[in-house]
């Protein structure tokens, strides 16, 4: 594999993450990270359409008219996560209940519509293919890593396989509950990012005002 | 139809479908600095969701559904797979539509809503919205019901989120934190406050 190539996979894994810097992609992101198996699925769906849908828009690209590019996007991209809801409905009938509204909702996520504008309309099909995979992988890092705190901590397994055995079981592990409401997904997201960015500096946001030092008494 | 009023109420606060089901994540956090915009966003979403769930209710109904094209005598034909597709041209003409004629008729609203009538194509809170509808097999009461209510919720949550941000800025954030991840923090917390509301019922 090439240089350029492996960097466009590998760059959005960490240093330039859809979901934790472009905050693209999180609406669908969230609401299936209750189970590692679940949210296994929606990645590869995710992947999966984001690498073809930028491969195929690529191919197009000089032929789509400026003006109506985005309904063009569109479309192959409904077409896409069609197939992919139709093959999810013939052989993993039951993973495409627990996904319900989610697969379809690929349609409208960020990452595929904003690689297919920022990169594909400008590079070769087989390097866009390359970003989409790279981005695709970059949003399941994320989903992986918060499926993992909030099926681990929430109900004390992994992919269904027991790691700590809960009380109900005759374990010792209180399974956190919380772990399994939304609000959950918020804070481990919230604190991924504050992880990385305690790593990689260079993308803190500035603060926009900057507290003074006063003593209470001057603020009257 | 005693039912609409609870529907409405469970749409707006307890299946809110930005701090319930994470629609609309997007725009939810990239517009939600200002009260201003977040009103002018929220407004948007209410009126397009209130008019595309419904018709596409009607055209899951008429047209789409197992069975639905017995009028033309073809009972055995069952297009739901098109869906998708369909919902989603549905709402990008819808949008398109609203914009001329808001622009004809009322420029005022037209420049008030300004540039986020197209971004509200790819809002997955409008999809979602239609998908939800088609799945607990709503008639057509209940879309106009669910349409407003969800649209209204999701509305109410992000000038809520604006409001706690507006304030936000001035707090001494640690620097990892400042920005996205505060505002992740603060949203999954308004999350927790929306969990109050679930087991109302009218």
């Amino acid at each position: 594999m090439s240089k350029t190539a492996k960097r466009v996979v590998l760059d959005p894994l960490v240093d330039n993450n859809p979901i934790t810097l472009q905050i693209l992609g999180i609406c669908s992101a969230l609401a299936v990270t209750t189970t590692v198996s679940a949210a296994l699925i929606m990645c590869l769906a995710l992947t999966s359409v984001t690498a073809l849908s930028n491969a195929s828009i690529s191919m197009i690209r000089h032929h789509i008219p400026n003006n109506i590019r985005i309904i063009v996007q569109m479309t192959i991209i409904a077409s896409l996560v069609i197939v992919v809801d139709q093959i999810l409905k013939a052989y993993a009938y039951e993973a495409s209940k627990t996904l319900s509204v989610f697969v379809g909702l690929i349609i409208t996520n960020c990452i595929v519509m904003g690689r297919a504008e920022a990169f594909a309309m400008k590079n070769s099909p087989g390097i866009s293919f390359l970003d989409g995979l790279g981005n695709g992988l970059g949003y399941s890092v994320v989903l992986l890593v918060v499926a993992v705190v909030r099926e681990l901590f929430g109900s004390g397994s992994i992919l269904g396989v027991t790691i700590l055995l809960p009380v109900s079981e005759g374990g010792w592990y209180v399974p956190n509950g919380l772990m399994l409401l939304p609000p959950s997904a918020f804070f481990i997201i919230g604190l991924g990012i504050w992880a990385i960015r305690a790593r990689k500096p260079e993308q803190v946001e500035p603060a926009e005002f900057r507290i003074k030092r006063v003593h209470r008494t001057e603020v009257f | 139809m005693e039912a609409l009023p609870s529907l409405f109420i469970k749409a707006i606060f307890v299946e809110n479908l930005a701090l319930s089901f994470f629609l609309g994540m997007c725009t939810f956090l990239a517009v939600s600095k200002k009260i201003q915009t977040a009103l002018g966003l929220g407004t948007a979403v209410i009126v397009v969701q209130a008019i595309t769930v419904p018709a596409n209710n009607l055209l899951y109904q008429y047209v789409l559904q197992e069975g639905a094209l017995s009028w033309l005598g073809l009972p055995e034909v069952d297009l739901s797979f098109l869906g998708l597709i369909t919902y989603i041209g549905v709402i990008a003409a819808i949008v398109q539509i609203l914009e001329m004629v808001l622009d004809r008729f009322f420029p005022a609203l037209h420049s008030a809503l300004g540039i986020f009538l197209p971004l509200i194509t790819v809002n997955c809170a409008i999809l979602g919205g239609s998908l939800f509808m088609v799945e607990r097999d709503y008639n057509f009461a209940e879309s106009v019901t669910y349409g407003l209510g969800s649209g209204v919720g999701w509305a109410l949550a992000i000038v809520a989120l604006a409001g706690i941000r507006e304030k936000l800025k001035y707090s001494d954030v640690p620097a990892g934190l400042q920005g996205l991840g505060i505002t992740f923090i603060t949203v999954g917390l308004m999350s927790m406050g929306f969990m109050a509301f679930s087991g109302i019922q009218l």
